[in-house]
């Protein structure tokens, strides 16, 4: 028997705290690793420079010999899927990593941001902008007219025509690695487990298709493939980390909107990102997964998203669905002695014929 | 007044090509589905039904959010229905055993022996790669309800087929009672776990009622079982099973009705489309059911016919448990509106509007 359990983090003894949910410093030491483990690695998407090229999807398609599929997961076929640039659709087993294309309108009934001095406008671009006078509208509207200058001016995303703005949000999802992740913790056969690097991976030579990990991910990223029928998704290109090289899409990424590399790093990288975000006006950028207190103990993948996330098709607040395990099987208990209880009196309370 | 800048959150940013409303193409299918809601609504009782507001939501071009299960119907709604029959035959068989009633042990043991070798077909069945079954017994994980679930079924169906088998060849008494006393111990489990196993999902339908699914499905297994050893057992002899088909039917009612209206929104797919078709019908099967047993049971056409009533009521309660579940989770609505909820309740909690990082 192998020192690795293929259980989550829960029940194994080790952590009497945050067992089924909440931050767990040390992911694989709870899965069972000994402690000289590698550190746990993960993606982090910055989308703010994400421009919409797709090599992330196909170095994935690549590398893992993905079939091809259209944008509902069909497999060998090709369809347009009628969103924007996107014909990948979702995540699922044959597409590991999604680009979303959302194209956004804004009508702008600000003066014109041209107007506006350019002594203000270097203000505007480096101050934060609460600092300007609460109450003086005048100043306020300078300094939103400025923020929308200064965004369309460093991000390429955004622009200006006539009295619209237009913008692309452009965001590459992946499965996420959760420190709790539902799937991981319901797949019956242990095919999906926790490895060395803190990522979640399935066994195709375990998995028997049960399903369960489908439903069970906050996310919607595991899915079955029909025609073979076990479940797939990415493996934070497993077999690339034990050979010391970076996963397959990062690799692909001109940008550098995909970074991966040790976690906490990744964290302090993305902190120190939206900080600058945020100095340069940029109000609604927002780390998603960051969050180690968050429903499924923070993402292994986490992003910059610069909208909320269902719009980029993800849940605003995922939670493991084990977390309330604990509940259920309270309540299944329950109903199995009333069963019991109900049929002892039904049958003592008959009269023997 | 001057509108917030650019780089406020949400400040004015529309999906381009779509209406002017941010969940757009979403919008419209949904508010279709809420007329029908409403409707579907009316028809049950004293208006009890909460009118869902309109839900403001965002979602990226209408796409769920969550995979919808891939667990394949009839499949699955038929296990979960055979296995809650045969579990609690199992434990009516064993008491009628112990207390020396020859004829309700027999039938229920056949019930409880049949069910559970036709569940675990349709179990095996319903997996992807059906050959690799025995693979649900190499690890045991108390965080995988299927993986539990497996050594629940597991037991009761060795236990349970081998006592009907005896019991229909005659041979070794002694151990028929031992084998129908295991298989009493783990009915109960086997048809309530089915209940975790749904709600253990991120399935909005099935994860809010997750401490009531379990009695769901407990209740309605009594009334399966008891419906089912009623119709094959003489009616003298069948007064427990008319008493745990009642009590079933009942809980079941009570329970479907808590699950269809105390959950907000996630509430919506148990009234409407084919879910809300097929419990209105298991409702109306239930309660005839039990009616009737009351009326009728003590004759013989109206123990069939209750009996029938009642495992039917069983089987359509399986199927639009099942089908609301699909339906919550194929609509992101189900998804984004109930998680802006708790986000929203949690940030008055702790006494700030958050409006940007959630």
């Amino acid at each position: 028997m192998t020192t690795v359990s293929s259980a989550s983090p829960a029940f194994t003894g080790n952590d009497p705290q945050n067992r089924l949910f909440g931050p767990l410093p040390d992911v694989q030491g709870e899965a069972g690793y000994a402690t000289d483990h590698p550190a746990r690695v993960g993606f982090f998407t910055d989308t703010s420079v994400c421009i919409g090229c797709k090599a992330c999807e196909v170095a994935c398609k690549e590398w893992n010999t993905l079939p091809m599929d259209d944008s509902y997961g069909n497999r060998d076929t090709l369809g347009l899927s009628g969103m924007s640039y996107d014909n990948t659709g979702q995540l699922g087993a044959n597409t590991w990593r999604h680009v979303a294309f959302i194209e956004q309108v804004r009508t702008v009934d600000l003066p014109m941001p041209t107007m506006g001095p350019p002594a203000t406008r270097q203000d505007g671009i480096t101050d934060a902008p609460d600092e300007a006078e609460p109450g003086d509208s005048v100043v306020t509207a300078q300094t939103s007219v400025l923020n929308a200058e200064a965004l369309s001016e460093f991000d390429p995303q955004t622009s200006q025509s006539g009295d619209r703005e237009i913008r692309w949000l452009m965001s590459s999802d992946v499965c996420k690695h959760c420190t709790h992740a539902g799937c991981l913790d319901v797949c019956p056969t242990g095919a999906l487990f926790r490895t060395e690097f803190g990522t979640v991976v399935v066994q195709g030579d375990i998995c028997n298709g049960c399903g369960y990990c489908v439903p069970s991910c906050p996310y919607g990223v595991i899915n079955q493939r029909k025609d073979d029928g076990r479940v797939f998704k990415c493996t934070m290109c497993y077999d690339r980390l034990t050979d010391g090289l970076q996963p397959a899409c990062a690799s692909a990424c001109p940008t550098q909107s995909i970074q991966f590399g040790d976690l906490d790093e990744l964290q302090a990288r993305a902190d120190a990102r939206l900080e600058t975000l945020k100095r340069q006006g940029v109000e609604s950028a927002r780390l998603y997964g960051r969050d180690e207190d968050d429903g499924v103990g923070g993402n292994g993948a986490f992003f910059l998203l610069l909208d909320e996330p269902e719009v980029y098709g993800l849940p605003p607040d995922p939670i493991v669905t084990t977390r309330d395990l604990p509940a259920m099987w309270r309540s299944a208990a329950a109903a199995a002695a009333m069963m019991v209880g109900v049929a002892l009196s039904a049958v003592l309370g008959s009269r023997r014929s | 007044m001057v509108t917030e800048g650019i780089t406020t959150p949400g400040a004015g940013w529309r999906r381009a090509g779509g209406s002017d409303v941010a969940g757009d193409g979403v919008r419209a299918h949904g508010t279709g589905r809420r007329r029908k809601g409403r409707r579907g609504g009316r028809r049950g009782r004293g208006g009890e039904v909460p009118m869902v507001e309109e839900a403001d939501f965002t979602s990226y071009y209408g796409r769920p959010i969550i995979k919808p299960p891939v667990w394949k119907s009839p499949d699955v709604p038929l296990y979960l229905f055979l296995g809650g029959a045969a579990g609690s035959s199992a434990i009516l068989g064993a008491i009628a055993d112990l207390t020396g009633r020859p004829a309700l042990t027999r039938v229920s043991r056949l019930t409880a022996g049949g069910g559970s070798i036709l569940s675990v077909v349709f179990l095996i069945h319903d997996l992807g790669r059906p050959e690799r079954f025995l693979h649900m017994l190499r690890v045991i994980k108390p965080t995988s309800p299927l993986s539990i679930g497996s050594y629940i079924l597991a037991p009761f169906s060795a236990a349970a087929g081998a006592t009907a088998a005896v019991e229909l060849l005659g041979w070794f008494p002694r151990l028929k009672r031992f084998g129908g006393v295991v298989a009493g111990l783990f009915g109960g489990p086997l048809a309530t776990y089915t209940g975790v196993l749904l709600a253990n999902t991120a399935v909005p339908s099935w994860h809010a009622p997750h401490r009531e699914l379990p009695f769901v499905f407990g209740g309605s297994a009594m009334a399966a079982g008891g419906g089912v050893t009623m119709v094959f057992t003489p009616v003298a002899e069948a007064g427990p099973s008319r008493k745990m088909a009642v009590t079933g039917a009942a809980i079941e009612l009570a329970v479907v009705h808590r699950v269809e209206n105390g959950f907000g929104i996630v509430s919506e797919p148990f009234h409407t489309g084919r879910a809300g078709t097929l419990l209105r019908a298991a409702k109306a099967c239930t309660a005839a059911g039990a009616g009737l047993t009351l009326l009728t049971g003590r004759s013989r056409a109206g123990a069939v016919v209750s009996g029938v009533l009642l495992a039917a009521g069983s089987l359509l309660t399986r199927f639009g448990v099942f089908e609301a579940g699909m339906a919550s989770a194929k609509d992101p609505k189900y998804t984004v509106v109930p998680q802006r909820e708790r986000m929203a309740a949690r940030a008055a909690q702790n006494g700030h509007a958050s409006t940007v990082s959630r």
